[in-house]
């Protein structure tokens, strides 16, 4: 929309609130980043500067929140206004938990390093976790520009998250079927994983948000999905005769 | 063969949806021209039964004007010319053989300033029912005067006082009083030309409550300035911008979503 209010304020308390959401998401996106390159690097600073971190994405969430109410409170805004306002709430809702993921992925961090037999998975964590900060840039660039298309695309992305998820479920399972002693550093990579996969989930409500921000419509048609692993079983059979050393006593 | 047509007739299925209220009033290619000024231009929009409609838009886009063609108020306007077809339940409004009283005893209007006659609440109120012939004996006129200012909220506050002149009532209960005097001769319909905006909060509120229980009833149809209150008491609203009308729909809509980018910046306060 180009037109302005005719009251300027009302323009600058939207301006305020929208600015208020973007810095919300820059933060989360670098934190991820951070977290990310805190783990391929076993850089154990800088995951806990990710934890320390999120406190300030708490904040930032709070100022939203007292916005939004101030102009739900003092302007009564309607139509685009109103969807405006109120999912700038349920936008920086979704940013907060994907912040507190971040941070959960972060502590993680320490526990993973040490084990080194994972490199392969946590290159899969890495292609997640780009793939979703992708998606999380996709949905500020789609929030800043009103861009439908952009959070339509970002719905078809998230299956590719999901596939990943997948791939890396079966192969951390695989892990801890082989060697006992392999379950504590595969759990927490797969909770890491499914911290991730969480992302993605919250980036595509996002979207829709936004979708509804601009259009005054939800999305309609169902978005790919491939998340599966609440299907998977494995058995020792599925390893193969050599692959299940089991010690006699 | 003609009875069977008959028959289908009967028994057909009625065409209106049955959630959608009955149309009472309807406009039709409408036109309103001050002198050789086009002030309302090709307008045609439904009013339902038992609901309250808001007309919305800007200072001089001609939502009084098309409030008042409901009730030919416009007659007493030299310069102003209707044309189109406006009809009430069904019947055209501006053919010759209309009894122009009688029609603006079936639609009523308040204004936007309270204009109680100088003489008492009672007489204020029994001053249709009278002149209508409406009451056969004293008994009767008490009777009308007394449900009407019942069923405009004002009865409890005045019911020791009737005799005491309309005028040194409050605004809100002056309005109040006016909304009884077009209740008193029994009409269907009630337009209103922004009742509320010379009242403050409460009197408002207390009128907004008055008009939603009025809505059992009668069918409103309210021009007002204010957002706020054609969101809060409104179930249809029509826009009107420059003598058109932009958008007509369910309040909810409109205020949530409206389809035309104008409505959207009208009611957002980009445009005045």
């Amino acid at each position: 929309m180009n037109n302005h209010h005719i009251v300027n304020s009302f323009d600058n308390a939207l301006n305020k609130n929208e600015s208020l959401i973007l810095e919300m998401g820059g933060r989360v996106e670098q934190q991820l980043s951070l977290a990310t390159r805190a783990l391929q690097k076993e850089d154990i600073k800088l995951s806990k500067k990710v934890v320390s971190s999120h406190n300030h994405i708490r904040q930032l969430e709070g100022k939203v929140n007292a916005s939004a109410i101030q102009l739900l409170a003092l302007r009564h805004p309607v139509a685009e206004d109103l969807r405006n306002v109120v999912m700038s709430l349920r936008i920086a809702g979704h940013l907060e938990r994907i912040g507190q993921y971040t941070k959960n992925m972060a502590r993680r961090t320490h526990t993973i390093t040490k084990a080194d037999a994972f490199i392969g998975s946590i290159d899969v964590l890495v292609r997640m976790s780009e793939l979703v900060q992708s998606m999380i840039k996709s949905t500020l660039d789609a929030y800043n520009n009103r861009e439908a298309q952009i959070a339509e695309d970002v719905r078809e992305q998230d299956e590719g998250v999901d596939h990943m998820h997948n791939t890396l479920f079966r192969e951390l399972l695989t892990y801890m079927m082989e060697d006992p002693r392999n379950i504590s550093g595969a759990m927490h990579l797969l909770f890491i994983a499914k911290n991730i996969e969480r992302m993605g989930d919250h980036s595509v409500e996002i979207a829709e948000e936004i979708i509804f921000m601009i259009t005054g419509g939800w999305p309609t048609e169902k978005r790919p999905k491939g998340d599966n692993t609440s299907r998977m079983l494995l058995s020792p059979e599925d390893l193969g005769p050599s692959s299940v050393t089991v010690e006699e006593h | 063969m003609g009875s069977m047509i008959k028959i289908l007739n009967e028994t057909a299925i009625p065409v209106t949806n049955p959630i959608e209220k009955p149309c009472i009033l309807s406009a039709k290619n409408v036109d309103v021209f001050y002198g050789n000024k086009l002030a309302i231009n090709d307008v045609s929009f439904d009013i339902m039964e038992n609901q309250i409609t808001a007309l919305i838009g800007p200072s001089g886009c001609g939502k009084s004007s098309v409030l008042r063609c409901f009730n030919r108020m416009n007659d007493m306007i030299d310069a102003c010319k209707v044309t189109g077809d406006i009809r009430f339940a069904g019947q055209n409004i501006y053919d010759p053989k209309v009894d122009v009283v009688a029609l603006r005893a079936r639609i009523g209007m308040v204004f936007q300033k309270a204009n109680p006659f100088p003489k008492s609440i009672f007489e204020n109120v029994a001053y249709g029912p009278r002149i209508h012939g409406l009451a056969k004996s004293k008994g009767d006129l008490e009777e009308i005067v007394i449900s009407a200012l019942k069923k405009a909220g004002l009865y409890d506050e005045v019911a020791n006082r009737l005799d005491e002149s309309g005028t040194g009532l409050s605004g809100g209960q002056q309005q109040r009083l006016c909304i009884a005097r077009a209740l008193a001769v029994d009409p269907q319909v009630i337009l209103m030309d922004e009742p509320c905006s010379s009242l403050d909060p409460i009197a408002t509120a207390v009128i907004e409550d008055l008009m939603e229980s009025m809505k059992e009833n009668y069918t409103i149809v309210i021009v007002t300035h204010s957002m706020q209150q054609a969101s809060r008491i409104s179930q249809k609203t029509a826009f009107f911008h420059l003598g058109d009308l932009v958008e007509f729909g369910d309040t909810e809509t409109i205020f949530t979503n409206p389809e035309y980018e104008i409505t959207q910046n009208y009611i957002s306060g980009r445009i005045g």
